[in-house]
C-alpha cells in the first residue's frame, strides 16, 4: 500500500518543555494507526501538530509526498485534507446540525448548498440523525454531538482523519455509538490516527497501535502483539492499569 | 402634591408639548445617529483587536498596542471635556458645533473606542475550541471571523450594542448643556436655569421610558437570537 502521510524527526516544545521528541512515523493510505500512551505524553499534541494547530520546530511532515510543514501559506490546504474531530466536538452553538455540516465544504471548499446538503444528509442517516438536521448542538446528546463532529469532517472529504480522544468526554453508555461509527469508517478503508484510552477499541479498530511516552514511540506493533505480548516493561505497566484482577 | 399636579397641566399649552416632543425626535436621532456611525468605527476596530491580539488569529503586537492605546486614550477624557476639545473638529465636519447633528460627532468619537472594547470583550468569548475546528476545517482568518466569530458571538454582540445605545442616550442628555438639543438640552434650560421642575421631571421620566424601551427591546432580542440555551 502506497504512504500517504510521513512524520520526520518531529520535535515540539512548550517554552522548555520537550512534548515531542524526534518522531518518525509513516502511515500507510486505508490504515488505521491508534495512538495510546499516558496522560501529557504528546499524543494529542502530535496530532494538532499534523494538521497545523501547533506551530512545530523540527522535522517535516509529508502528506501524500508534499511537504506540508514550513509551508504556512498553505495550511489551510493542508487541513482541507486533513480532517480532525476533538473530545469537546466543537459544533458551532449558534448553527443548526445541518448548517455546522454544510459550512466548510460551502464556505472554504465553494462546493453548492444544494449538492453539499444532499450529501450532508446521506451522511447524517448513515450515523443515524438524520431527524436532527434541523436542530441546534445544545438539544443533543454528548455522543449525538460527536457522531455530528465526525460527518462536520468526513464531508470534507479528508484523505486523513485525526481522532483527537473522541469519546473521553461522553458517558460510557454513548461511547459505544461513537465508536461504532468509528469502526464503520475503518471498515470502509479510511486513513484514521486515532488517539483514545479506550482499549478494548483500540484493539478492534487498529491495524498498528502506538505506545508513545515522552513525545517518543517506546513501542509499536500490530494490536495482538501489541497488547498481548507487550515488549517493554513500561508498555507492560502502562496496559496493567487498564485491568483489574481480584 | 395635588397642586404640583395641577400646575404642570396649567403650564402644558402646545408650544411647550411640541418642544417636548421634538426633544424626543433630536435625543432618538443623536442616540440612535452615534451608535451606528460609532459601530462603523467601532466594530472594525473590535475585530481589529481581536484578532492582533497575542492569542489572536493573527498576532501583530504593534497594530495590537497602537489600538489599544488610542482607545484607552480616548475613553480616558471626560466626555464633557472631549465635547468641548472635539469643537474645532465638529466645527469642521457639520459646520457648527450646536445643535443635535453636531453633537453627534463628539459622541461618536467618544462611542468608537467604547464599541470597540465592547465588541472586543464579545469576541473574546466565543469558545477557542469551535475556532480551531473552523481553522481544521481549512477556514481562512476572513472566512473564521464573518462565518464564525461574528455569528457565535452574535448574541453577545447584540448585548453589548443594547448597552452602547442606553450609555449615548445618557451621554446625548448630558450634551444638552452645550447647546446639544433633545431632552437633555432641555431639562438643562428649563429645568436647571429657568426653575420649571415641572419640564426637568417630564423630560427625565421620557427619558427614562425611552432607556427603559431600548434596554427591553435588546434584552428580548438577545434572547430570541441566543440557540444555546431555553
Amino acid at each position: 500500500m502506497e504512504e500517504i502521510l510521513r512524520v520526520e524527526n518531529l520535535s515540539k516544545r512548550f517554552e522548555d518543555i520537550s512534548v515531542i521528541n524526534n518522531l518518525s512515523l509513516s502511515v500507510k493510505k486505508g490504515e488505521v494507526v491508534v495512538i495510546v500512551g499516558p496522560s501529557g505524553c504528546g499524543k494529542s499534541t502530535f496530532l494538532r501538530c499534523l494538521n497545523g494547530l501547533e506551530e512545530i520546530e523540527e522535522g517535516e511532515i509529508f502528506l501524500d509526498g508534499e511537504k506540508v510543514s514550513s509551508n504556512k501559506k498553505n495550511m489551510s490546504k493542508t487541513r482541507e485534507k486533513i480532517g480532525m474531530v476533538f473530545q469537546s466536538y466543537d459544533l458551532f452553538p449558534h448553527k443548526t446540525i445541518l448548517q455546522n455540516i454544510t459550512l466548510a465544504p460551502i464556505t472554504v471548499k465553494k462546493r453548492k448548498k444544494a449538492e453539499v446538503e444532499e450529501e450532508a444528509l446521506k451522511l447524517l442517516d448513515r450515523v443515524g440523525l438524520l431527524s436532527k438536521k434541523d436542530n441546534y448542538p445544545r438539544q443533543l446528546s454528548g455522543g449525538q454531538k460527536q457522531r455530528v463532529a465526525i460527518v462536520r469532517a468526513l464531508i470534507m472529504h479528508p484523505e486523513v482523519l485525526l481522532l483527537d480522544e473522541i469519546t473521553a468526554a461522553l458517558d460510557p453508555e454513548m461511547v459505544r455509538e461513537v465508536l461504532d461509527v468509528v469502526l464503520s469508517l475503518a471498515k470502509e478503508g479510511r486513513t484514521m490516527l486515532i488517539v483514545t484510552h479506550e482499549m478494548a477499541f483500540a484493539k478492534a479498530v487498529a491495524d498498528r497501535v502506538i505506545f508513545l511516552e515522552g513525545g517518543k514511540i517506546v513501542e509499536e506493533g500490530a494490536p495482538n502483539d501489541f497488547f498481548d505480548n507487550p515488549q517493554t516493561d513500561r508498555l507492560k505497566r502502562f496496559l496493567q492499569t487498564f485491568s483489574y484482577e481480584k | 402634591m395635588l397642586d404640583f399636579f395641577k400646575g404642570i397641566f396649567t403650564f402644558w399649552d402646545s408650544k411647550v408639548i411640541i418642544m417636548i416632543l421634538e426633544g424626543i425626535r433630536d435625543t432618538l436621532y443623536m442616540t440612535l445617529g452615534s451608535t451606528i456611525v460609532g459601530y462603523l468605527l467601532g466594530l472594525p476596530l473590535g475585530i481589529v483587536l481581536y484578532v492582533t491580539s497575542a492569542k489572536g488569529l493573527r498576532p501583530n503586537p504593534f497594530i495590537y498596542r497602537t489600538g489599544d492605546f488610542i482607545c484607552n486614550i480616548i475613553r480616558s477624557i471626560p466626555f464633557l471635556i472631549l465635547l468641548i476639545l472635539l469643537i474645532p473638529f465638529t466645527r469642521l465636519i457639520v459646520g457648527k458645533s450646536y445643535g443635535s447633528t453636531a453633537t453627534i460627532v463628539p459622541l461618536v468619537i467618544c462611542a468608537a473606542p467604547y464599541i470597540a472594547r465592547v465588541v472586543e470583550a464579545s469576541l473574546n468569548e466565543v469558545d477557542t475550541g469551535v475556532i480551531e475546528a473552523a481553522k481544521a476545517m481549512g477556514a481562512s482568518n476572513l472566512q473564521i471571523i464573518f462565518k464564525v466569530l461574528l455569528v457565535e458571538a452574535k448574541t453577545s454582540l447584540f448585548t453589548g450594542f443594547t448597552i452602547t445605545t442606553g450609555l449615548l442616550l445618557g451621554y446625548s442628555a448630558m450634551s444638552g448643556t452645550v447647546g446639544g438639543g433633545g431632552l437633555g438640552d432641555i431639562a438643562v434650560r428649563y429645568g436647571y436655569y429657568r426653575w420649571k421642575t415641572d419640564i426637568m421631571i417630564v423630560t427625565v421620566v421620557l427619558l427614562i421610558v425611552i432607556f427603559q424601551i431600548i434596554q427591553n427591546l435588546g434584552t428580548y432580542a438577545s434572547k430570541r437570537i441566543d440557540h444555546r440555551k431555553h
